[in-house]
Order: C-alpha cells, then structure tokens, then sequence
C-alpha cells in the first residue's frame, strides 16, 4: 500500500530531515508516528502522500514509484489517501458541506445528499453544513477535515498534528472517528506528539508506534 | 490544432462547477473586463482605419494605372484646333485605349465645388480637358509629353502620378499601420490579462494547496482559472465591440463630405469583421491564462 525503503529526505541546502527510512503501511493496519516538533513527523506524512520525493531511496504509493509519477499520478493517488493537518485549510467562499465534497466535485464524481448528510452526521455536524469554514471552532474544522478527508472512501487515512488545536475531550472524539474509521478496514497514520492520545488509543486498537529520532523511524518501545 | 480547438471548446462548455472553487471576486475580474473592453474598442478603430485606408488605396491605385489627362490651355481660336491635334496623337500612342474631351457640363461638375453652379464656361479662359484611358501596361509618358509638345504646344499631360504615388504609398502604409495596431492591442491584451492571471493565481495559492491536497488535476485547477478569464476577456471585449461599432456608425455619412474621414468605417461584409473581436480576445485570453497557470502550477510544489 505505502511502502518506503531507505528513504532520506533533506530540503536543499540543508542537512537530512528523514534518513534511511524504512516502513509499510498493510492495509487496515493503525499507526502512530511520534517525536519532538521538527522531528520531520509532517516531511513523512508528506512524503506518505507524494507531496514531496525522496531525494534517496524509494518510495511506493499503491505499487507506484513516486519519483516515477507524473503530476496526474500523483493526484489520482491523493484520492486513494485521505489527508487531514493541523492547520487545515477550506475554500472559504464556500460552504462546509461543499467542502466536503470538494474530493467528489474535482473527480467528477456525485453522491446522494443522504449519504452526505449520514457523513455530517458521523462527525456531528450536521448544523454546520451550511455555514463557512471561518465560522466554525477549532474541533469542528478537524471534524470537516476529517469528513472531506474519508468522503471518498479512502483506502489510508493520514492525520497530521490532528489534535494539536483542540482540547482532550475533543481529542478523544476525533482519536474515536479514526479508530472507527480503521475498524472499517482503513489503514490509518497519525502523526502526533501527544502520548497520552496515543495510550488511550493503544487501550482500544492494536497500534504500531513509530518514533522519529535522529532522523530515523523506530518502532518505539515498551514505554508506551 | 484540433486538440487545442477541442481543448477550447470544451473548456467554454466544460464543468461550470468548476468554477466555483476559486472565490468570485476580485480587481482582477473588474480589470480583465475593463482591459478587454477598452482594448476591443480600439481594435474596432483600428480595423476601420485599416479597411479605409485599403479601399482608398485600391481606389487610388486602380485610378493611377488606368486613367490621366491631358490639360489643352491655348489662345481663344486655337483651343478646338490643339484639341484634335492632341486626339490624332493619341489616336497613334500604344498603350492608349481610349480617349474623351470632357463635356461641358462635366467640367462645369468638376469646379462647382468652388465656383457654384452657374459658372459660365463659355465666357471663362478655362482649359479644355482630355481623359485618357489606359490599356495593359500603359503609354510612355515621356514619349507622349514630346510629342504634344511638337503638335499641340498648349497640351499639358498629368499622369496622375505626381500626387496619386505618394499618396498610395501613405494609404498601404496607414493600412499595414493599422494591421501592426490590432496584433499590438491583441499582444497587449495577452499581457494584461497574463498579469491579472499571474495575479489571482498567487492571490489563490491557498485554493490551490486545497485542490491539490483532494486529487485535483493541475488541469481541472488551470481550467477553473481559464475560463473565468476567458469568459471575462469576451464580455468585455463584447462591450467594447459593441462601443466602438456603435462610435463608427455615428460618424458622419460618407457620402456628405466625401472625404477620407468621412469613408472611416466599414462597407457591405466588413461590417461582421468587428464581431470576430470578442471571438479573438477569448483566445487570447485562453491562451494568455493558459501558459500562466500552467506556469504557475508548475512551479507550486
């Protein structure tokens, strides 16, 4: 599904972010990629994705050589992958629920409004449908994130820092949609800094912690 | 040039939804439809100015090397004998269809616009004129200028060339003037628009993260911004069209003066060419937003 091999990865003029990188997303597997802030948590979530290339080594998207994918591979790819940041970001002119099947209108798909309406529903908002991004909270931009992040029925969900502007209980709401979400059969990455998240997750899914330290991915220990 | 036509044609009927994924307003909508405008309305000007002037040097051309005359100023009594005399030498000049002493009554036309009506002719010095009329490739002038001289010493020859060359030269100048000024409206057209491109693309970098990061195509994101901007370039190209068809038909009648600028317009078919000016400015537009978008996206990782 994603699979790297000895990838590094380094912004130009700068020393190496990632560093012979190693890893396999299975399919319905549930992940936790953890690590101090500017570890390079957000450089693998993208690299996850094929917003960026390995300067080494090699990547695989769903069998695909990243470095080998055109411009239009790479946004079929995005299909495949629900994606949701810290900082998300809407098309503030228009409204929530047209955010959220913004994946649907760029591929020319349609959906019944039923099911759309079922979508607001699972991540409550439902009374928001209407309104415009600017209006709504932190947590309940996560929760359209994550709404326009799975519209598609997305095989992988990455989640970057999805916790990072909200509070616990939120928290626990949106850590609950993704484990929902896995229990479905996606595989899902979260990148996080949070460890009590990620020991409230452990108690109700088998996780894979991934650590980033010194540049490298480990499996992290028994500590967690 | 099919595909690129089909590209268009698609694009101008294409996924309108599209559209609305980059927010609707802005200065740069307001200055495409006003540079589209303002530009198509000197466009118009220009076709005119550039049509008027290849008729009158079709005109002039075609009256330079098909027609002169010959001006007989001779002592009363003398003027119907050198009259002859010059009609037997033209009779025998090669190159010499046809030749014609002028009425009365078409002189007395000729200088009504000066003198009135009722000029009395009969009573007035005034030289009899000869129309030439010229066959292939014309007479010897100076040949047939030597040869009044020997036979009729009154007879001044005026090929017409004297003032109608220059003239010529003028008209097919101001034509191919007027040429250079539609392809430097259309160039800057490009350029403007290019510019307002340029600039909503960079205004809407955050719509295109946004687009990116769902699986949209670069050319469902190019193709957003190109058909608002063509749309754009041709409505306001429509208006100006529209102004300037409307300026060129308040000008005065051309047959009142007769003169140049009264004959700055269109004539019979010509007066559909201004319609294929919003048509034109759409593909510039479509070309100009094309290459900056594609540009752009390019160079966004």
């Amino acid at each position: 599904m994603i699979e790297f091999e000895e990838v590094s990865y380094g912004y130009s003029g700068g020393g190496a972010l990632l560093s012979d990188v190693s890893l396999k997303l299975a399919p319905g597997s549930f992940h936790f990629l953890t690590g101090p802030s500017g570890a390079g948590k957000t450089t693998l979530i993208k690299l996850c994705y094929g917003a960026l290339v390995p300067t080494q080594g090699r990547a695989e998207l769903f069998g695909a050589d990243v470095r080998h994918m055109t411009r239009d591979d790479v946004a079929e790819t995005r299909r495949r992958i629900g994606v949701v940041h810290q900082d998300v970001q809407f098309l503030d002119h228009m409204t929530v629920v047209e955010n959220v099947a913004l994946p649907l209108m760029v591929s020319g798909r349609t959906t019944e409004m039923q099911d759309l309406a079922d979508l607001m529903s699972w991540v409550g908002l439902t009374g928001q449908m209407e309104a415009l991004p600017p209006e709504l909270s932190g947590g309940e931009r996560q929760r359209a994130a994550l709404a326009r992040a799975v519209i598609m029925s997305p095989e992988v969900i990455l989640a970057d820092e999805p916790t990072g502007n909200v509070d616990w209980e939120m928290s626990i709401r949106l850590l609950t949609l993704l484990i929902e979400l896995n229990r479905m059969g996606k595989t899902v990455m979260i990148a996080t800094h949070d460890m009590n998240l990620i020991r409230q997750a452990k108690a109700q899914v088998q996780a894979r912690v991934l650590r980033i330290s010194d540049h490298r991915v480990q499996l992290a220990g028994a500590d967690l | 040039m099919i595909s690129r036509l089909t590209n268009f044609l698609t694009l101008m009927t294409g996924d309108a939804q599209a559209d609305r994924v980059v927010p609707p307003t802005g200065f740069t909508a307001r200055l495409t439809v006003f540079a589209a405008g303002a530009m198509a309305f000197l466009a118009v000007f220009a076709l005119a100015l550039s049509l008027a002037t290849g008729r009158l040097a079709e005109q002039w051309g075609d009256a330079l090397a098909q027609s002169s005359t010959i001006r007989v100023s001779a002592p009363e009594g003398q003027v119907d004998q050198q009259v002859i005399a010059v009609l037997d030498v033209l009779t025998t000049t090669p190159g010499v269809a046809d030749a014609r002493v002028l009425s009365d009554d078409e002189q007395r036309a000729l200088l009504e616009p000066w003198f009135g009506p009722d000029l009395p002719l009969d009573t007035l010095p005034i030289p009899r004129l000869i129309e030439v009329i010229e066959e292939g490739e014309g007479y010897d002038a100076e040949g047939l200028r030597q040869r009044l001289a020997g036979e009729a010493p009154g007879a001044v020859l005026d090929d017409h060339a004297r003032w109608r060359e220059p003239l010529v030269r003028a008209a097919n100048r101001l034509r191919g003037l007027g040429a250079i000024s539609i392809a430097l409206i259309a160039a800057t057209t490009a350029a403007i628009i290019t510019l307002a491109a340029n600039a909503a693309l960079a205004a809407n970098a955050q719509v295109i993260h946004v687009l990116r990061l769902v699986g949209a195509r670069d050319s469902y994101i190019a193709g957003a911004f190109v058909r608002r901007f063509t749309l754009r370039a041709m409505i306001g190209a429509t208006g100006g069209m529209v102004i300037g068809v409307l300026a060129i038909l308040l000008l005065p009648s051309a047959d009142v003066g007769g003169g140049f600028l009264t004959g700055l317009g269109f004539r019979g078919w010509h007066w559909a060419l201004p319609f294929a000016i919003p048509i034109l400015a759409a593909i510039v537009a479509f070309a100009a937003t094309r290459q900056a978008a594609n540009s752009t996206l390019r160079e966004l990782t």
